[in-house]
């Protein structure tokens, strides 16, 4: 039973280009963003990569902050009725395609697991693309599901799903100005749609770099802010879907 | 791959990708900075041409004829729009900020090269898009740069509500996303593009605003974005978010139940940190010059940015100020006022931390240090009618005068406009590597400094006369006749004001091409960007990577050989 010694430490000592290594008296600044000299600074572009998606991603957090007060100033607010002279509430419920936001509540979820398989696929490939280079050494068939592919059909089936609850409630008579209540059920599932068409857009350019031979770490930056994008759009969906059903 | 490539874009060859279509910051900067430089002067003019209709209503105007009242708020609106969007927004933070934010930490680019591109682009199309309302049949919008509701919601409601309102909703939108675009990549940049040894603490206190200035509009203009894509799905879709039940010209409107407070909430929201987005950055450059030209550190240098820090916090939660007048219970409105004049005290705070800069200090009289200077009294000036505002029992009877034009155009336009002009005379050396002239620096900033006193002073004492804003008539109201001679002397004063612009704008060319050329530290000053070249290379450093040992603000350190420390320089002497 020969079992496999490894005679390098698992744990490297960080080199010279640690964080703290060797700074000068009083520490804390950033490396400046500067790659070693001849080689792109993927690690470097990653970081900047999440951190500006979690930067961006306030500003549309504000944007449904905004909305939702909107939507709940907006259900409160009285208006004047010049047939009875009297003052009533204008707000009438939309009665909501409830069971079929449930199944693209499914599918956005499915889509939420499919896209975190193919960041974290993407991620051993680029760990394990300097060993593969090694001559004569072999890591096995690895099997490459095609998650990026899922995550766009089932995408692109949320916004199906989408269209068919528009298109049920625009039959039962309830269209974008027919009251306020509808307004805003199209408004909030209506900018959700365009943001998740958004994260298509760039799954669909990830999945180009492929046909467009980008180099490999390149389309894992794409792809790992793109996850974290899709994963956001996920919960505001679900906030959304129970701002919807439990607030009208 | 070269060997020594250690910027993320290497220098690019052509004329389209070099000066039009550039990844550079600095060329993004100087982009912004000339977009802005074209705004001012249109938006200069058309407060010229309120002025001379205020005095002279009956008076032929060139290309608009005689002013109808509904071209009179055409010029308000576009007036206010262009100055507070394209000018107040667009030069200190996109400019200087994008010029100089990464320089200033040691980064050869921002994080997001392509991005800050977009940026530039999606304002400049903002922009185009802002002016075309001018061209189109009805001529621009009447509902001034609040766009209130449901003025603004309507396309029946007047000339100019129609297509004039929807381009310009569209260029707010646009304008949004641009600033958004640029909020995310001055955020991420000052948070991981800092060169080693560059912390937080030790970022001059330009990034300090810069970097809070972007915060404020990260929160702030996706609140914008959201009302104006409801005024937009109001005016075109037949939503009723803020038009409620009502006729305009006897009809009714098929609106009903929405509410025009809710514009106005969604909209100060976004339009109260929009003043401190104007205004900050001025701050940053205000106290990076008095600190220079003192030639003593910044007086308490923390207290500075946490007074920043809490005047963004603070101006999130004061919007309501804006709307004691439209409505408001008691209470919110005493919740409001007193957190728009707890604001005071970190303006008070940086006030008096300039003034402790400037006292014993050795001060040397540039053109930059003296519109630092007219910063802060202009701040000072403008700052004090503020808590007069911040409170409901003054604010119901000064709020449709003269005396809140007043006031504002003190604090965040035209001390702004002094930050700006601190921040050109200051840089100008460093961007286009030539001196402007002093002399005409100096006759420039003294007749705009009592000009614009003297155009803005006395709309204080209208407004507590009686003058109302954005009439187009003040001749025909009997009780104003007294005012007349002070109306005509503020046209006059503006006129002569607007003219001394020529001079800075002359100074500006003229020095960029035969200007004495400057060395690359005329100011003796220790920021990082006076340690490199004049103008900078493409990656801003020549492939060196600073290292940085000292604070930002080492002036007449005892000891050291010079009366001042690099922030590259050794640590000998620095620690403190």
């Amino acid at each position: 039973m020969a079992s496999f010694t490894p005679t390098v430490p698992a744990h490297h000592p960080t080199t010279s280009r640690g964080k703290r290594a060797d700074l000068p008296p009083v520490a804390g600044g950033g490396d400046g963003g500067r790659p070693d000299p001849g080689s792109p600074d993927y690690g470097g572009r990653l970081r900047r990569a999440r951190l500006g998606m979690a930067v961006a991603l306030t500003p549309i957090a504000m944007l449904f902050v905004a909305f939702t007060s909107a939507y709940i100033v907006r259900q409160g607010l009285p208006t004047f009725d010049p047939n009875t002279n009297k003052v009533v509430h204008d707000w009438i419920p939309v009665p909501l395609p409830t069971i079929l936001f449930l199944i693209n509540t499914c599918v956005l979820l499915l889509s939420s697991v499919t896209i975190e398989f193919a960041r974290r696929q993407l991620a051993r490939q680029v760990a394990l693309e300097p060993v593969q280079s090694i001559p004569g050494v072999s890591l096995g068939r690895e099997r490459k599901f095609p998650w990026l592919a899922l995550t766009i059909v089932l995408g692109f089936s949320f916004l199906g799903g989408q269209w068919l609850a528009w298109s049920d409630l625009a039959e039962r008579g309830f269209y974008v100005a027919t009251g306020p209540s509808s307004s805003f059920v199209y408004l909030l599932t209506g900018t959700h749609a365009v943001h998740l068409f958004g994260g298509i857009i760039a799954l669909l350019v990830a999945g180009l770099s492929v046909v467009l031979n980008r180099p490999l770490p390149s389309r894992r930056i794409v792809v790992d802010v793109t996850a974290w994008y899709w994963h956001f759009m996920a919960l505001l969906w679900i906030y959304i879907l129970a701002l919807l059903e439990f607030a009208h | 791959m070269v060997a020594q490539e250690s910027h993320a874009h290497s220098a690019p060859q052509g004329f389209i990708r070099k000066y039009v279509f550039s990844l550079d910051h600095k060329v993004i900067g100087l982009q912004y900075y000339f977009l802005a430089l074209t705004a001012v002067f249109v938006g200069m003019a058309l407060s010229l041409l309120m002025r001379i209709h205020l005095i002279w209503p009956m008076a032929i105007l060139p290309l608009l004829g005689e002013i109808k009242p509904e071209t009179y708020l055409s010029l308000v609106t576009m007036h206010g729009t262009i100055m507070v969007f394209f000018v107040l927004t667009t030069a200190p933070q996109g400019g200087f900020g994008n010029y100089f934010l990464p320089i200033q930490i040691g980064a050869p680019d921002m994080a997001f090269p392509v991005l800050n591109m977009l940026s530039f682009w999606t304002t400049f199309l903002a922009y185009l898009v802002m002016l075309a309302a001018f061209f189109v049949v009805g001529g621009a919008p009447l509902h001034g740069w609040t766009g209130y509701a449901p003025l603004s919601a309507l396309q029946s409601a007047g000339p100019g509500e129609g297509l004039g309102a929807d381009l310009w909703i569209t260029s707010i939108a646009l304008f949004c996303v641009a600033s958004l675009m640029g909020a995310l990549n001055f955020i991420t940049t000052t948070l991981d593009m800092r060169a080693r040894g560059m912390s937080m603490w030790r970022m001059p206190l330009t990034c300090w605003s810069w970097f809070i200035t972007a915060i404020l509009g990260l929160l702030a203009f996706g609140v914008l974005l959201s009302a104006g894509i409801l005024l937009l799905m109001d005016r075109n879709i037949g939503t009723s978010f803020f038009v409620p039940l009502g006729t305009v010209n006897g009809q009714l409107t098929g609106h009903k139940g929405g509410s025009p407070l809710l514009w106005q909430h969604l909209f100060w929201f976004f339009g109260h940190p929009e003043v401190y987005i104007a205004i900050l950055p001025g701050m940053g450059v205000a106290s990076q010059v008095l600190s220079t030209f003192s030639r003593k550190p910044i007086f308490g240098y923390k207290a500075m940015v946490y007074a920043m820090l809490s005047i963004g916090l603070l101006g999130f939660m004061v919007w309501g100020h804006h709307m004691f007048m439209s409505g408001m219970s008691p209470y919110s409105a005493f919740a409001f006022s007193v957190m728009t004049m707890a604001i005071g005290v970190p303006s008070a705070i940086k006030t008096f931390n300039w003034l402790g800069t400037l006292h014993k200090g050795r001060i040397r009289f540039h053109s930059p240090m003296l519109f630092a200077i007219g910063f802060v009294s202009l701040f000072v000036s403008g700052g004090l009618s503020g808590p007069f505002l911040a409170q409901p029992a003054l604010d119901i009877p000064l709020h449709d005068t003269a005396f809140v034009p007043g006031h504002f155009h003190l604090i965040m336009g035209v001390a702004a406009i002094f930050g700006i002009f601190a921040a050109t005379y200051y840089w100008f050396p460093k961007m286009f590597g030539r001196m402007m002239n002093e002399r005409l620096a100096r006759i420039h900033f003294f007749f705009t400094l009592i000009g614009t006193y003297a155009v803005f002073m006395p709309m204080h004492y209208l407004g507590l006369a009686g003058q109302p804003r954005r009439y187009s008539q003040l001749t025909e109201l009997k009780y104003l006749h007294p005012l007349l001679p002070l109306n005509t002397f503020m046209t006059y004063a503006a006129i002569i004001t607007v003219a001394a612009q020529l001079i800075f704008l002359f100074n500006l060319f003229w020095s960029m091409f035969k200007g004495p050329k400057a060395s690359d530290n005329p100011w003796e000053a220790t920021t990082l960007e006076w340690t490199t070249a004049t103008p900078p290379p493409h990656d801003n450093f020549a492939g060196r990577t600073p290292v940085v040992n000292n604070g930002p603000y080492e002036y007449s350190v005892p000891g050291a050989p010079r009366d001042y420390v690099m922030q590259t320089d050794p640590a000998t002497v620095a620690a403190h």
